[in-house]
């Protein structure tokens, strides 16, 4: 929703939670999750919003037409604190799949955008 | 005292929250404050990023929605 004055009730946004990790993948995650946000192919949403149980992040998400997660690495933190949170239905990508390696990552903008491009493609499919 | 926050910026949506959260406060006999929340920016500090939105004593209970008085009823218990 944006700050200017429209009516925010047309329809539940695309989320985007990225784990935004102390790690190499886990900027990777987030600077493609707020490229993906930028560029207006989803909106990115506060994961700590979710593990802190804040009743407006938690409805909202609800609320949401699709969500997507973003994980840096294999502990998939972002799944397993949806699915606590008792999401159940939602796109998954984790950066190993793309050969993206924990600790052995640099953090490039073709790496970002290799994980934002794959992740436009899962939210519009 | 029950407070509702009814978050949204006016639209019809909006404003048949605001009679359904009344009716049923009224129907709960409870007192109860309403208060609008209009301004974008107030509102995406509950962390809501649809409108409207019930909030009841600070708790997001509903977003994107209009929700019956019955089920405003219950959100409110």
């Amino acid at each position: 929703m944006s700050a200017q004055q429209s009516c925010g009730c047309s329809g539940g946004p695309k989320l985007i939670f990225a784990c935004s990790g102390a790690a190499d993948v886990g900027e990777i995650a987030d600077k493609a999750a707020r490229k993906l946000n930028r560029d207006g192919v989803g909106r990115m949403f506060c994961m700590a919003g979710i593990g802190g149980r804040i009743s407006g992040i938690l409805k909202t998400s609800e609320a949401a037409e699709s969500i997507l997660a973003i994980d840096g690495c294999p502990l998939n933190c972002v799944k397993a604190g949806l699915e606590q949170a008792g999401f159940n239905t939602f796109r998954h990508l984790q950066l190993a799949d793309l050969g993206l390696e924990k600790c052995k990552s640099p953090v490039t903008e073709e790496s970002v955008n290799k994980v934002a491009a794959r992740a436009a493609e899962m939210i519009g499919s | 005292m029950k407070k509702l926050q009814i978050l949204g910026t006016g639209c019809p949506k909006c404003k048949k929250l605001t009679e359904n959260a009344e009716a049923a406060a009224q129907a709960l006999g409870i007192e109860h404050t309403i208060e609008k929340v209009t301004d974008i920016n107030e509102i995406m500090k509950f962390g809501v990023m649809m409108t409207p939105a019930l909030v009841v004593d600070g708790q997001v209970k509903v977003v994107g929605k209009v929700p019956s008085p019955d089920e405003i009823k219950k959100m409110m218990a």
